[in-house]
């Protein structure tokens, strides 16, 4: 693989879904021609986030190659991941590229013990033949995330806490040396005394480990502490995209100020901001349904042209902003 | 006058199957006042204990659960109400829905999804006070609708028909329609969109302000509790750890859990690396000696492990369950 | 395995109860290896004679002993049952798995077949087989004809189960550290479906044991071969209420119900036991 060759290359992807019967129903235009990309030769952490319905998840089943795309490739080290077809070429996939997964009580079965899945993980990777074999790997991963096989040993998820039951499901993701880690919504579920430990985790794992991220959720306030990029979604588009300074300091997209301003901080000082009253919408179909930009409904900044057609990419600076009131500045639209 | 007085109340869970008996202490020894006209915010981990609080406090107490002891009397206004020995026919009748409402997590626990939002009302409506006169009943429905904010034609839709976020607030105007003394709110925006939440966080506000009622908001998320309590409650495996008026526990928080809380809160604009706290919340079946956070604390000696602190006023309306605070405000 | 059964024999009353039942019928099944009546004969001992201490049950208008008679029946019935229910449990289970797991065609050709026997009359088609192969029909044809019809329900029930599982994260996770689909279904969605399992099969020996009951009632088994259907059939034959002889009604009626009393609340509590939510809370979480 050449210095120059990307690690995961979106290209152009759109997935649709028919939702109803066969007569009538509706198309759910779940991601809408999302291109980004990651390098292969330098590990970050990207993250995605959006709202629920923002396509985020569905993007992400399409890198894990849980789902195809109705159109555009997504390219994994160079190879379009539509042309893998054999169970052994999938296999290599997975090594490469680990989920983790946001409920960590139902990452692991309730009747089968969390180590059982690393011994598997291990073994069906071809990193040991049997579960004697693997205890070496399974402890190093474990020691990783900094628990060790001792603790974790012959227990249920239930005996442990949320907190340690994900470091588990990371150090899983971490047998076969993977490449890239998606983690989704992973800290959402654990308690917040515990969430730190898993955030700082991800970081350990690009800086350490040399392992890329793309982090999905809708909390903006890990998404800073821990990204390098940060793409903000809405209804299937990526509405700005950038480094995550640049990002959330200084958001460009009305959309991404909306959200800003909505995080609830932490602190007493901004309640009289935070209780500037906000509209809110009635049906989320109605957006998904509405031709031209998907945000016209609630912008502030809403101009006539938004409503015609779909927003062209701009390039601002190192940011990429879908949006009418940044056309001019830089002149031409981005590719 | 207070609107409700907790007094050393403790409710465990009771199980027993096949010779394994196991009692949960879920809540163990809490006492606190509700005011009336205050947003009171109640925070804490999983398995600290605060959904059974809101369950034995509002009297929704069914075995395994049960009331070992400690008292729990609501003062509204013209009666009292003892709600550890009140019968569950008079709590139908007089307290459910008309001085204590709630509003739930996911609002389709308490929206039928196959009937209109209408019809849900009138369910509601007359199951606490018959209607006589229905013209009047919509007349009085769509102005509290309205009222709120919200548009009248989601009386006529169905719930799927509306986002999660209406439908939350529809659940609200719900738990709104008799005007109750108290509105207990149980992680109501935890599921919501984060613009959605702040609009459903506005409006438990707007109708805390115009009506001057108590709510009782439970979140495990601080930054709300920052942005609309007016004072908090930190609940800890079952007991309080701390209760201070919301700008006191931002500010200068006492207890090292709440310390610890505050602190590892990642907030937007900073990315200087935040510690985390060891250890893990306690298997409440089986807690810890003395104070049951002595285990994860860094500044733990040796009478935390076999001294119950009690929760005592360190300073004006500020409440702490600590013997290092103890030992340094003497 | 011990465990399991002394921690229901000393915490669960039903079980106690259940224990209690079936190891009257076991006992009972094990004295047919001792009995001093060859069930063959007939006329061997004095007819029509009430319960008493020498003819626990009485005896038949056929000459006799009802309760000697009657642990061959047991015997006979039970086996069958038994046959019945592995084959029908082992189909069930391959076809439920696979059809959940597999989903596309594979599980709608398994469906449509599933489906044509479920619409299938099972009763006129047990009758026509019995007239067909009255020579050849004997409890052990029996239980392994209704093995292969007894299974498409329980199926359906399993297939459903696996694919709410199939949605769950935790396959996701077991697809992503490379385990393939057979042992998918093995490690992860198995335990889960065996409580259905479980409860089915009770159901299953039920109604094996009630079908045969109704077809020897009308004649349609081998009749000489002892069980609680021929029981019936001889005692109807005789007309033996009429004729006064209750017990010989009454014997069969009572040794069936203890059977599916037992069988029943053995499985209930067994079922109870080994349910995820049960296990889950026995463990503590």
């Amino acid at each position: 693989m050449s210095t120059t060759e990307k690690l995961l290359d979106v290209q152009h992807v759109t997935v649709e879904f028919h939702i109803g019967g066969l007569l009538g129903g509706l198309l759910l235009v779940a991601v809408n021609d999302i291109s980004f990309s990651l390098d292969g030769d330098r590990p970050e952490i990207f993250t995605l986030a959006g709202e629920s319905g923002s396509g985020k998840t569905t993007l992400s089943r399409l890198i894990l190659r849980d789902l195809e795309p109705t159109q555009g490739k997504v390219l994994f080290e160079g190879r379009d991941l539509a042309t893998i077809r054999k169970r052994s070429e999938f296999k290599e996939f997975m090594k490469k590229v680990q989920p983790v997964f946001q409920n960590p009580f139902e990452t692991f079965s309730p009747l089968r013990r969390v180590d059982a899945y690393l011994v598997d993980t291990a073994v069906n990777f071809g990193m040991a033949s049997n579960r004697r074999e693997s205890v070496q790997i399974v402890d190093d991963a474990l020691g990783n995330v900094g628990l060790s096989l001792e603790e974790v040993s012959r227990r249920y998820p239930h005996e442990l806490s949320g907190g340690q039951v994900q470091r588990v499901s990371v150090a899983r993701a971490l047998i076969s040396h993977p490449k890239l880690i998606l983690a989704d919504e992973p800290v959402s579920m654990v308690d917040a005394s515990l969430r730190m430990e898993i955030v700082n985790l991800f970081r350990k794992l690009r800086d350490e480990q040399k392992v890329s991220v793309i982090y999905i959720t809708h909390d903006l306030a890990t998404a800073y502490y821990i990204s390098d990029r940060i793409g903000i979604m809405l209804r299937g588009y990526i509405v700005e995209s950038g480094p995550v300074e640049d990002v959330l300091d200084r958001p460009l997209h009305p959309y991404t100020k909306l959200l800003k301003e909505s995080v609830p901080e932490p602190t007493t000082k901004e309640r009289e901001s935070w209780a500037k009253p906000i509209e809110l919408g009635t049906t989320e179909v109605k957006e998904y349904g509405r031709v031209g930009c998907k945000f016209a409904g609630r912008c502030p900044q809403v101009m006539d042209i938004c409503r015609q057609a779909d927003p062209p990419d701009v390039q601002v600076g190192l940011r990429m902003v879908k949006c009418y009131l940044y056309r001019d500045n830089s002149g031409r639209p981005a590719t | 006058m207070t609107l409700l007085g907790v007094q050393n109340l403790c409710a465990y869970y009771r199980t027993e199957i096949y010779g394994i008996s196991r009692t949960v202490r879920a809540v163990d020894g809490v006492s606190f006042d509700l005011l009336p006209d205050e947003i009171y915010g109640v925070a804490g981990e999983s398995s600290c204990g605060k959904t059974t609080l809101i369950k034995v406090i509002s009297g929704n107490i069914k075995p395994p659960l049960k009331v070992n002891s400690g008292s729990i009397n609501y003062h509204f206004g013209t009666y009292d109400v003892d709600m550890v020995h009140i019968s569950q026919e008079e709590l139908r009748r007089t307290v459910r829905w008309k001085e204590i409402s709630y509003v739930m997590q996911g609002s389709m626990s308490v929206l039928n999804p196959v009937r209109k939002i209408i019809r849900t009302f009138e369910d509601i409506v007359d199951t606490h006070e018959r209607i006589t006169d229905k013209k009047k009943f919509l007349e009085k429905t769509r102005e509290h609708i309205n009222r709120l904010g919200l548009p009248t034609e989601i009386l006529d839709s169905y719930p799927h028909q509306l986002s999660g976020g209406m439908r939350q607030r529809v659940a609200i105007a719900l738990a709104t329609v008799f005007q109750p003394s108290l509105i207990i709110a149980d992680e109501p925006t935890t599921a919501l969109d984060v613009v959605v939440q702040r609009g459903v966080l506005q409006m438990i506000k707007d109708i805390q302000a115009l009506s001057n009622n108590t709510v009782l908001l439970v979140t495990h998320d601080m930054a709300v509790h920052a942005n609309v309590a007016d004072r908090v409650m930190i609940m800890y495996a079952g007991r309080i750890a701390e209760e201070a008026p919301t700008e006191s526990i931002f500010n200068a928080p006492l207890h090292p859990y709440t310390q610890h809380l505050i602190r590892s809160l990642p907030t937007l604009g900073e990315r200087s690396t935040k510690a985390s706290l060891r250890g893990a919340p306690p298997n409440l079946a089986n807690p810890p000696s003395g104070c049951r956070f002595h285990v994860r604390c860094p500044y733990v000696m040796d009478v935390c492990r076999t001294e119950v602190p009690d929760l005592v006023p360190v300073r004006e309306n500020h409440r702490v369950a600590c013997h290092l605070v103890k030992e340094a405000s003497l | 395995m011990f465990r399991v059964l002394r921690d229901l024999l000393r915490y669960d009353g039903r079980f106690r109860f259940a224990f209690i039942l079936l190891a009257a019928v076991v006992v009972m099944v094990l004295l047919s290896f001792v009995s001093p009546d060859d069930p063959n004969k007939t006329f061997v001992v004095a007819m029509d004679a009430p319960p008493s201490l020498e003819h626990l049950f009485g005896t038949s208008s056929r000459g006799q002993d009802i309760f000697w008679w009657l642990t061959f029946a047991v015997r006979n019935s039970l086996i069958m049952g038994v046959i019945t229910a592995a084959i029908s449990r082992v189909i069930a289970i391959i076809v439920g798995l696979t059809a959940g797991y597999q989903g596309g065609w594979l599980d709608r050709v398994l469906m449509s077949v599933n489906d044509s026997f479920v619409i299938m009359p099972l009763l006129p088609i047990l009758i026509l087989l019995g007239f067909l192969l009255r020579d050849m029909m004997n409890l052990f044809l029996l239980g392994v004809v209704l093995g292969f019809f007894g299974w498409p329900y329980d199926a359906r029930l399993i297939r459903s189960q696996v694919l709410s599982l199939k949605e769950r994260s935790f396959t996701r996770t077991a697809v992503y550290s490379g385990t393939n689909g057979f042992w998918i279904t093995i490690n992860e969605h198995l335990p889960f479906v065996l409580p259905i399992v479980f409860a089915t099969t009770i159901n299953n020996l039920l109604w094996s044991i009630g079908m045969e009951v109704t077809l020897s009632v009308m004649g349609l088994s081998d009749l000489t071969t002892p069980s609680i259907g021929t029981a019936l059939f001889w005692a109807n034959q005789h007309g033996a209420l009429v004729a006064g002889v209750w017990w010989w009604i009454a014997a069969p009626a009572l040794v069936a119900i203890i059977l599916f009393l037992g069988l029943y609340l053995f499985f209930a509590s067994i079922n109870e036991y080994i349910d995820p939510r049960t296990r889950l809370r026995l463990i503590g979480g």
